[in-house]
């Protein structure tokens, strides 16, 4: 049995998701944050179902790629049961959803979420009515606590084995309806098992989508499209999409009207909250106070365990000759897989746990669409909106989920744009580099530098690119939801979930990696390559042996930073790297082109040949900021601003 | 009038979107609707987007598209 999570973006279907099948589904409070589907195979209550996660949709006609999802994943699996969540608290606009819903004529299971918050808002809501009204099971849910999922299920399985009986609320309008009974009945010879009705409604409102294209092709389909549309618009002044949307919204408020009490208020923190960080002033003083507070805490959890660690790691190795024969082959793959290890646990892990774990806090506590918000001016700036902040902000955390959040642009060229400009925001891997390195050598403060360079260079490459794209930005539109306090259990679980796409499928490529260079130096393979990265190398006045871990950093950014001890064969990095030098190195290693991965999600999200230029463009980009970057430390240098 | 050109905390109806569909569309999914009741709440500075309340629901909206929605006071 195939169920499906289906509702409006930010109503918790990925948490219940979670809940269900183990942290599987990211989870954040800020609609979007799922942007592809997830299935998994759960057991609940002695039953195997298929469990679908799928991205939120304000309604089945798509505005962007990430709501697209859902349509296309309907028309193309089959689906024996429909969970509708809806937000209690938002009940109107949910009920819209629901009842669009309800004309695919699918067995359906609407779980009431957020339950907790709708009290707090005074709201209570009349379940039986409301089923009586829908025609299908209501069941309230708190997704976040656990509460309710059980008899929601035992619901749920009902509704799959019985196949309950779903029939649409039909419109008030009744010219519309006949129309819409009109046209469902030219459908009938159609080779589909949707509900007709279902089908004109849908073909109607935006076209072909329920359909593959070998049914769409049949018989007049496209002329009766066009007649009907016609017709509907010539008698109502307005387009199908327009009137069906509107039938809906006055549904929605009516029925609200009779199954919703508003009572007192309860004001609480959150109330209060956006006066201050949404503040013409301090609201932007708040911002840039979090986000210095994130990067101390950031250096200082890692900066005390990167110390002690590598020196153990140190001396191990130191040792290690005397047990395998200096110089043996066994000695140099052990001494390049205790790098690699070492770089995991000594110099990623420390900065990547505390990161991961204070960027989940921002993300489930709502912070990010109020960075939106005040961020969305100097956006514009870039050619964007404010809601592109949000793949500039995951992609601190990784690129890879930050070019795929893009898909929550309406617009192409703002995809294009911001996956570009994202794919330079320095991710958890560079971490061990701006940390690992730079923080780590020289300060605290030169790191946060680099992290400022970084900031204005996008916001320059931003700037000339859309001088390049003429095309306007449509503008931003986006809901901001309110605060919510993330428990110490989700928090943790999603730190977790992060870190492990690290140390699972990055660490052994480290390792590898590490082995692989101490046998490229053994070999003599080395020289070789740096003499193939030698031309950037001796521009930027590097040593050339960093060019090997400037060229495997390309698979996973960490290599770079893991590789460069063992290349320049020092403990102590400061020995073979002036600052100059270690700061021009890490300028580069944070621009130059994207890590395989990123890469293929470039791809995937745009096309090969974007990929390519956004490759291309990120050389070009990190030589000239290296470059740059150089003159500025040997400018600043004799007037000791710097170190 | 429109929507930019309205105070803080004055109740107004909408009257119509204009521009392209994509907005439209875009407004109608989160709920608004010619007839709705908005409150702008708050507004970013320099020329930042505004905040608008609408059925209990919290948006932002870029200045762009506050210029395009189309709205009169309620008495
Ligand atoms: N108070 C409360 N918060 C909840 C509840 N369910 C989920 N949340 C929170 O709501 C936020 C959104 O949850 P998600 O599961 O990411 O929502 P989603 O529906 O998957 O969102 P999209 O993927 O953007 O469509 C998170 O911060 C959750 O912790 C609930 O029952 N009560
Ligand atoms: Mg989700």
């Amino acid at each position: 049995m195939r169920v499906a999570l289906i509702g409006q973006p930010n109503c918790g279907k990925s948490t219940l998701f979670n809940q269900v099948a183990g942290y599987k589904a990211d989870t954040g409070n800020f609609p979007g944050t799922t942007v592809t589907f997830t299935e998994s195979s759960v057991r609940v209550i002695g039953e195997k179902i298929d469990l679908v996660d799928l991205p939120g949709t304000y309604s089945l006609t798509a505005s962007n790629l990430a709501e697209k999802e859902v349509i296309r994943y309907l028309s193309s699996n089959h689906v024996d049961v429909i969970l509708n969540l809806v937000d209690a608290s938002h009940l109107v606009q949910g009920l819209e959803l629901t009842l669009e819903l309800l004309e695919l004529g699918k067995p359906l299971v609407v779980g009431m979420n957020m339950m907790d918050e709708a009290a707090r808002m005074g709201i209570t809501i009349d379940g039986p009515h409301l089923e009586q009204i829908l025609g299908v099971p209501v069941l309230p849910l708190i997704a976040s606590k656990g509460r309710g999922i059980k008899p929601l299920f035992t619901t749920v399985l009902d509704a799959g084995r019985n196949g309950n009986v779903v029939s649409r609320v039909p419109f008030k309008n009744q010219q519309v309806e006949e129309i819409i009974l009109e046209m469902s009945k030219n459908l009938q010879d159609l080779k589909t098992d949707w509900d007709r009705e279902a089908l004109a409604i849908r073909l109607l409102e935006d076209g072909s989508e329920l359909l593959n294209d070998s049914e769409f092709e049949y018989l007049d389909l496209k002329k009766d499209i066009e007649t009907y549309t016609q017709q509907v618009t010539e008698q109502q002044g307005k387009t199908p999409s327009w009137v069906f949307s509107e039938e809906r919204h006055a549904l929605a408020q009516e029925l609200t009207k009779q199954v919703m009490t508003r009572g007192e208020e309860r004001v609480t923190w959150q109330t209060r909250a956006d006066d201050i960080l949404l503040h013409p002033f301090w609201g932007y003083v708040i911002l840039l106070g979090i986000l210095w507070a994130f990067f101390q805490a950031v250096y200082l959890t890692g900066s005390v365990i990167e110390g002690p660690l590598i020196s153990l790691f140190d001396g191990m190795i130191a040792n290690l000759s005397g047990f395998t024969g200096p110089g043996s082959f066994l000695t140099d793959i052990l001494t390049g897989a205790l790098q690699g290890i070492a770089g995991g646990v000594a110099i990623v892990l420390p900065y990547l746990m505390p990161f991961l774990f204070g960027m989940g806090f921002l993300e489930d506590v709502g912070y990010l669409p109020r960075l939106a918000f005040l961020m969305d001016t100097l956006m514009q700036k870039m050619g964007l909106h404010g809601k592109a902040i949000v793949p500039f902000i995951l992609g601190y955390g990784c690129n890879v989920p930050a070019v795929m959040a893009t898909r929550t642009l309406e617009d192409r060229r703002d995809r294009f744009l911001a996956a570009t400009l994202s794919v330079m925001v320095p991710c958890a891997a560079r971490i061990a580099v701006i940390f690992g390195l730079i923080a780590f050598y020289l300060g605290s403060k030169i790191a946060l530098l680099i992290y400022i360079f970084n900031i204005i260079v996008i916001a320059l490459t931003g700037r000339i690119l859309s001088w390049r794209i003429l095309k306007k930005s449509p503008g931003l539109i986006l809901e901001v939801p309110p605060y919510r306090m993330p428990t110490l259990k989700t928090m943790l679980n999603k730190t977790w979930f992060r870190a492990k796409e690290f140390i699972i499928e990055a660490w052994p490529i480290l390792i590898a990696g590490s082995i692989f260079l101490e046998l490229a130096i053994r070999y003599n393979i080395a020289g070789f390559l740096n003499l193939i990265a030698r031309p950037f190398t001796w521009v930027l006045g590097l040593p050339s042996a960093v060019g090997v871990p400037l060229i495997f950093g390309v698979l996973r950014k960490e290599l770079s930073m893991i590789m460069l001890r063992q290349a320049l064969n020092v403990t102590d990095i400061s020995q073979a790297l002036s600052p100059e030098q270690m700061i021009t190195f890490t300028i580069f290693v944070v621009f130059y082109i994207p890590c395989l991965a990123t890469l293929a999600a470039l791809r995937k999200e745009l096309n090969t040949r974007d990929m390519l230029i956004i490759a291309a463009l990120t050389v070009v980009i990190a030589m000239a900021t290296a470059l740059v970057g150089r003159g500025l430390v040997i400018i600043l240098t004799p007037f000791g601003v710097l170190f | 009038m429109k929507l930019i050109n309205i105070d803080d905390n004055v109740q107004v109806e909408i009257v119509s979107f204009r521009g392209g569909r994509g907005i439209s569309l875009k407004l109608r999914q989160l709920g608004l609707m010619p007839g709705d009741r908005i409150i702008v709440t708050k507004r970013a500075p320099f020329n930042g987007p505004l905040l608008v309340e609408a059925s209990g629901r919290t948006i932002a909206l870029g200045r762009g598209v506050a210029g395009k929605i189309e709205v009169k006071v309620c008495e």
